[in-house]
């Protein structure tokens, strides 16, 4: 029943997608407003059998219909409610369905909320959101199908896999990652839109801006969370391995975040139009490469991927997608008039140029070193990995070039600067960074990237924080501070905003840097009752116990944890047997300090529990990588705000004006 | 377009151009010293000296009656085969609760000028698709090697 249910909403969703597309086609070449109206509703009708399917599903779930393919692929009865609930994207069928739900919502959101905006490009952005939407109806109706029907349902499932019903981040991280790739279809139709009917307005700009920093706010949360849930659960103390996986999130991360840079550049001087819509296609096509790398398999073998028809699909639409943004810019990019020109290399947008290249160069590293593998076995038939090494040479020092471009972006001013300008603005930062490197010197920082790295941290966190103070600061000149903060948050909202994002990435990099170098591991047999030393702390195994729950016997370790006579408290890392695995997975238990973080992963436990393998890390700084997280998703919600006072009325007449206000210009000297 | 501006822009067009290929050479250099070959114990073997100092993953069964663990020090030894070819192998730390003999493993590291494997990495088979190897059954490395990919792709 539930089955039928659900394929028929399927149905509906890919019937509404498709005529839809056509609908929206023939308005936008008509100019018809009543044919575009029914593309609209149509795309809300595609929104709502996706919900539907996807409530489906749930139920099924949550009421073990096995005769439901993807239920008896992932369900269980022993698996608690909040692992069955999040089984919907625990396995690929089911994650492309849960993608169809999150498209549905930007869709109607779009719709809604481009309804009365930039005529001349909204019909084309339906008519791209629609045809994304016919792709993503027809891979659920057809070459996934998780309704399909199993002709003899058994009695229970396997469950999902063990790593992911292992800590409650499962919960949280994928759709939050979901929200973030999905969401890129939005800026990725304006950006088609915008090629079509040849303009790049301030209103489409900002319509751009909008729902691009929606999606990369997203995205930034779906990564870190990523990082930790690897940290929590995987065991081996770290956060990030430029595993492919890891890597194909980070690829659209990277454009997108170009791209919202070099909007602003377009925003204030009206050039780099064309390339500002090429890092937006980019972005979508990136998140449809890595969708198609990490879903389809193909990462376990070249070969293996065409068992199913997933992995093809996805490629037939990269492939329709790449020539389609490529025709787009082809056609429209010449009609995109650069207002400008960047006459000064001391400039901001020239720095803003820079960054972007950064970004870029950023870009192609991780995406050779992720691809190249896939190449060499499909031609070469030969099996091989690009090792962590390459990425780390690779990308720490773009990482630092991008992170001192961040102190010195910002303080440049834009246009053109005299000598002086650019001395008096570039040189007292270096105190604030020579001060960080002396402090991390003193705290025993040796390792070369590090210490450029705490030289660059420190010149930007210098910067960042003067230019988010700015309006106060020259608003205490003229007597009232109170002001200048009541402007941080009204209408230099935006500006003030992006610094505190600024200061967020700051501190993740900073914590990067000091975790990778700092990090100190033990590998060491722990009989009961005896210690050993791991920098300042002593770890006591205490003892192990047992705990049975219906789904998993997990082995406990009591470990002790004590730092100079002081006990901090008892570590539990565990080792957890679910029933449908073959081998234990282990948890790892972290003690976080703002200073450093105590891990314990357990490796082995002696059958009589007498003994334990033990393998510890010291971990300096983590704890700011997930903090520093909170400050960019922080500083990313203070920018997209919605605020009375920009209602979309002045933001329309007045576009450029307001920013020239609510953006004071540095002036040094003065 | 004045002529001096044409000339910013060739000469921009040229600086890109060098700054491209010399950022392209750098990376395709530094992807060329960086591989992780995926072996089997055969391929090994046949690579001789190739396999030295080279980032090598190699899968195979640990041989029976060839494990040797020091839980104090924390040394382990043992030989992994495909089958037709041995390989001794020695890693520090402890092994994980999974490991024993005649299990799947992958190790990763590289072949020493002492004819042994200095592993840096140790991971049991992961993932429900590999069976370890029945007695006397011929391995099949790269369906092994494979599983370890796949339990690490479900992050």
């Amino acid at each position: 029943m539930i089955g039928l249910l659900g394929r028929s909403l399927v149905l509906l969703s890919l019937l509404a997608a498709s005529a839809g597309t056509v609908l929206a086609f023939a308005g936008a070449l008509r100019r018809d407003p009543a044919v575009l109206a029914w593309a609209r509703r149509l795309a809300y009708v595609f929104a709502l059998g996706m919900l539907g399917a996807n409530l489906a599903m749930e139920a099924g779930l949550l009421a073990h219909d096995f005769s439901i393919q993807y239920v008896a692929q992932v369900g269980s009865r022993s698996s608690p409610t909040w692992v069955t609930i999040v089984s919907l994207w625990s396995a690929l069928e089911g994650s492309i369905l849960f993608w169809g739900v999150v498209l549905g919502g930007y869709v109607a959101w779009a719709v809604w909320w481009t309804r009365d905006r930039h005529p001349e490009v909204t019909p084309w952005m339906l008519v791209s959101l629609l045809a994304c939407c016919v792709f993503f109806a027809f891979l659920i109706a057809g070459p996934a199908h998780p309704f399909a029907e199993v002709p003899n349902p058994p009695a229970d499932g396997p469950g999902p896999n063990a790593l992911l019903q292992n800590h409650i981040l499962m919960v949280l991280h994928p759709p939050m990652l979901y929200l973030g790739y999905v969401g890129m279809t939005v800026p990725f139709a304006l950006a088609c839109g915008g090629l079509v009917a040849g303009q790049l307005g301030p209103e489409l700009l900002r319509s751009l801006r909008v729902s691009l920093l929606v999606s990369w706010v997203f995205l930034t949360i779906g990564i870190v969370l990523g990082g930790w849930w690897a940290y929590e659960v995987l065991g081996w103390g770290g956060y990030w391995a430029w595993d492919p996986v890891e890597n194909a999130s980070l690829l659209p991360w990277l454009t997108a975040t170009a791209a919202l840079h070099s909007i602003l550049v377009v925003e204030r001087k009206g050039i780099l139009k064309g390339w500002t819509l090429t890092l937006i296609l980019a972005t979508f096509l990136l998140t449809i490469l890595g969708t198609f790398m990490t879903r389809s398999g193909v990462f376990n073998s070249v070969h293996a991927f065409t068992q199913s028809d997933i992995g093809p699909t996805f490629l037939v639409f990269l492939g329709i997608g790449l020539l389609a943004s490529i025709f787009l810019l082809a056609a429209g990019i010449g009609r995109l008039e650069a207002e400008g020109a960047i006459q000064d290399a001391k400039s901001r947008e020239a720095a803003f140029l820079v960054n972007n290249l950064l970004f870029v160069m950023l870009t192609l590293t991780v995406l050779l070193g992720t691809v190249f593998p896939l190449i060499v076995e499909a031609v070469q038939g030969r099996q091989i990995s690009v090792g962590e090494p390459y990425f780390n040479r690779m990308a720490v020092p773009l990482g630092v070039a991008l992170l001192f471009l961040m102190g010195i972006g910002p303080a440049l001013p834009w246009g053109k600067a005299s000598p002086r300008q650019v001395r008096d603005a570039l040189l007292p930062p270096l105190a604030s960074g020579l001060l960080l490197l002396g402090i991390g010197l003193l705290l025993g920082a040796r390792s070369g990237w590090l210490l450029v790295a705490l030289v660059a941290g420190g010149y930007a966190l210098h910067v960042t924080t003067a230019q988010m103070l700015l309006p106060v600061l020259r608003k205490a000149r003229g007597g009232s501070a109170a002001e200048g903060f009541r402007l941080l948050l009204g209408k230099g909202r935006r500006r003030f905003g992006s610094y505190v994002a600024h200061l967020g990435v700051v501190l993740v990099l900073m914590a990067v840097g000091i975790s990778t170098a700092g990090r100190k591991t033990i590998d060491v047999t722990l009989e009961k009752g005896s210690a050993v030393r791991l920098g300042d702390y002593t770890l006591t195994f205490e003892g192990a116990h047992e705990v049975r729950e219906p789904h998993r016997i997990s082995t406990v370790a009591r470990v002790r944890v004590d730092e100079g006579g002081r006990t901090l408290g008892t570590l539990e890392p565990r080792l957890n047997q679910y029933r449908t695995m073959r081998e234990a997975v282990g948890t790892p238990a972290v003690h976080s300090t703002l200073r450093e973080d105590v891990y314990l992963s357990l490796m082995r436990l002696a059958p009589d529990g007498q003994s334990i393998g033990l393998r510890a890390f010291l971990n300096p700084a983590v704890v700011w990588i997930w903090l520093g997280a909170g400050v960019i998703v922080l500083g990313a919600a203070l920018a997209l705000w919605p605020s009375r006072r920009l209602a979309t009325s002045t933001a329309r007449t007045l576009p450029r004006k307001e920013e020239e206000e609510a953006t004071p210009r540095l002036e040094v000297g003065a | 377009m004045s002529a001096s501006a044409k000339k910013t822009r060739i000469f921009a067009v040229v600086a890109l151009a060098v700054a491209g290929a010399a950022f392209a050479l750098i990376a395709v250099g530094g992807l060329g010293e960086n591989l992780v070959y995926y072996w089997g114990p055969t391929e090994l073997r046949q690579a001789g000296d190739k396999a030295i100092g080279a980032t090598i993953r190699l899968g195979g069964k640990v041989v029976e009656g060839t494990v040797r663990y020091d839980p104090k020090t924390t040394h382990l030894a043992f030989e992994v085969t495909d089958g037709k070819e041995r390989v001794p192998v020695r890693s520090l730390g402890v092994p994980p609760q999974m490991f024993r003999e005649g299990i799947g493993v992958i190790v990763e590291g590289t072949m020493t000028r002492e004819g042994h494997f200095q592993s840096e990495r140790l991971m049991v088979s992961h993932g429900n698709e590999y069976r370890a190897p029945t007695e006397g059954e011929e391995v099949d490395v790269e369906a092994l090697i494979r599983s370890a990919d796949a339990a690490a792709d479900t992050r």
